[in-house]
């Protein structure tokens, strides 16, 4: 399984190549909204590329609770080890 | 319809032959053609293999993820309206947005988008269909986009008329102002169906030429050797805007938008009428709107595409309209250079019609080698210069669909 840190580092470079966000600034405490500019299309472009790399499903009900960059690990971190 | 004055006050251009306008209008006058063989793996088993590819890929002139949010008709019409927004000094003066408008078609729309999400589709599932396709593939998508950029918000059109789009945004951007709609529009057309489908439905429809050997040779409109037309890609925008409105703020002027004919020739879905008879009623309406004679006319880029039937009944139209006065007028067809670009045609010879006024210079037709015996017009073969004075000039484009729009400029 990764690491919590593998995954914000995928995570940061797919928000990269989506969204032009410098992968560094894809940090755990940033809003994916507020902070790192990515509209609702291209949250779903996040989702689905992060769906493909880490080998996880995102339901569509839960997209909307991943606000952070920090939700979205844990989500993945989770659907990973169940 | 009011008499408001309406002239033109920015250009900009993305062609086969240039990736701006000064590139594009020394290509044209030089006589250098943009039509290439197409290399790509996908082209290899079409049954025509050459087009006039973008000379510059809009992918190096847009931000990157910018770019991936646009059709490749959308990156065109971005390119060519950041030139033609920057070259208005519109950018600068910042005018009212409740006051500007686009009207910005393309003939085909978003179609590579359309058909790269449908092999995603395929291979892939429904869950990798992209997000941004319905945005993107959207053929008034790049209307819009042009309207995000320069923040118009007195209305952002699409007036699809196939071939003769380009030609009918700019129709439809004098109206708006001629109404009183908007003191500003950013019009022109876009096109992007440089794809195998495409290619291999015109293809289909034998309206592409077959002709073998050096691509440069292929587009040949009026030579009695032509045979049909070669697909071009990219976009032309023109700023058009009341001239109170451009004299106020202190603008150059490049030309005066006289006035625009459109009708229908209600006679096939995709040949023309073989007499020219719609196209002709075109041609007049557009001198009455623009309160002009047959005899001011001095210059006509021709729609003149290279197909056999085509070009033959353009030449009938200009003479049946203008008469005697036909002798007089230096008449070129610039697809001969960069081949046909559909929805982004007339926008694109538009803009070569009136820098042909600005600078009294005709561009070229190339591989002219042989005029055809039922072509009765005097063609430009090296650039030709126009006469001093007030002149006018016609840009016609006509379309599948029966679609004729011819649009009239005056020197300024």
């Amino acid at each position: 399984m990764a690491s919590t840190e593998e995954i914000r580092s995928g995570l940061a470079d797919i928000v990269n190549e989506v969204a032009g966000i410098p992968a560094d600034d894809v940090q755990l405490d940033k809003s994916f909204i507020d902070d790192l500019d990515v509209d609702s299309l291209s949250m779903v472009e996040v989702v689905v590329a992060s769906e493909e790399q880490f080998g996880v499903k995102i339901p569509d009900d839960e997209v909307k609770n991943l606000k952070t960059v920090g939700d979205a690990v844990a989500f993945i971190e989770r659907a990973q080890n169940g | 319809m009011s008499s408001t004055r309406v002239v033109v006050t920015g250009l900009g251009v993305t062609s086969p032959v240039g990736g701006d306008v000064s590139t594009t209008w020394g290509a044209l006058l030089a006589g250098r053609s943009g039509v290439r063989r197409l290399e790509a793996e996908w082209a290899e088993d079409l049954p025509v293999r050459i087009a006039a590819t973008a000379a510059v890929e809009p992918t190096e002139v847009l931000d990157r993820v910018k770019a991936r949010r646009l059709d490749r008709a959308s990156q065109f019409a971005m390119v060519a309206a950041m030139e033609a927004w920057q070259d208005s000094g519109l950018a600068d003066d910042a005018p009212d947005p409740d006051r500007v408008g686009v009207a910005l078609p393309s003939g085909i729309g978003g179609v590579q988008t359309l058909l790269s999400n449908y092999d995603v589709l395929k291979e892939k599932g429904p869950r990798r269909v992209s997000p941004l396709a319905v945005p993107m593939l959207m053929p008034n998508a790049p209307a819009a986009n042009v309207s995000l950029y320069v923040k118009a918000r007195a209305g952002v059109h699409c007036p699809v008329s196939a071939c003769a789009s380009g030609n009918e945004g700019i129709a439809l951007g004098l109206d708006q102002i001629r109404l009183g709609r908007a003191d500003v529009m950013v019009v022109g057309g876009t096109e992007a169906a440089i794809h195998p489908l495409p290619m291999s439905a015109f293809a289909q429809m034998m309206a592409l030429s077959k002709r073998e050997g050096d691509p440069t040779l292929v587009s040949r409109p009026w030579d009695l050797a032509r045979d049909g037309f070669v697909l071009g890609e990219g976009a032309g925008v023109l700023v058009i805007e009341s001239q109170e409105h451009a004299t106020a703020r202190g603008a150059t002027i490049y030309a005066e938008l006289l006035g625009a004919g459109m009708t229908a020739d209600a006679h096939d879905i995709a040949q023309p009428e073989p007499l020219g008879r719609g196209g002709s009623r075109a041609i007049l309406a557009a001198l009455r709107e623009s309160g002009i004679e047959a005899s001011d006319i001095k210059h006509i880029n021709a729609h003149a595409t290279s197909t056999p039937l085509g070009d033959t009944a353009e030449s009938l139209m200009i003479n049946d309209t203008l008469g005697k006065h036909a002798a007089d007028v230096v008449v070129t067809s610039t697809k001969s250079m960069t081949g046909h670009l559909l929805g982004g045609a007339g926008a694109l010879e538009s803009i070569a019609t009136v820098l042909a006024l600005h600078h009294r210079l005709v561009p070229p037709t190339i591989n002219l080698d042989k005029l055809d015996p039922s072509v009765e017009l005097d063609v430009a073969t090296y650039p030709r210069d126009l006469p001093p004075g007030d002149i006018a000039a016609l840009n016609n484009s006509f379309g599948f669909g029966g679609a004729n729009v011819a649009v009239a400029f005056a020197s300024y």
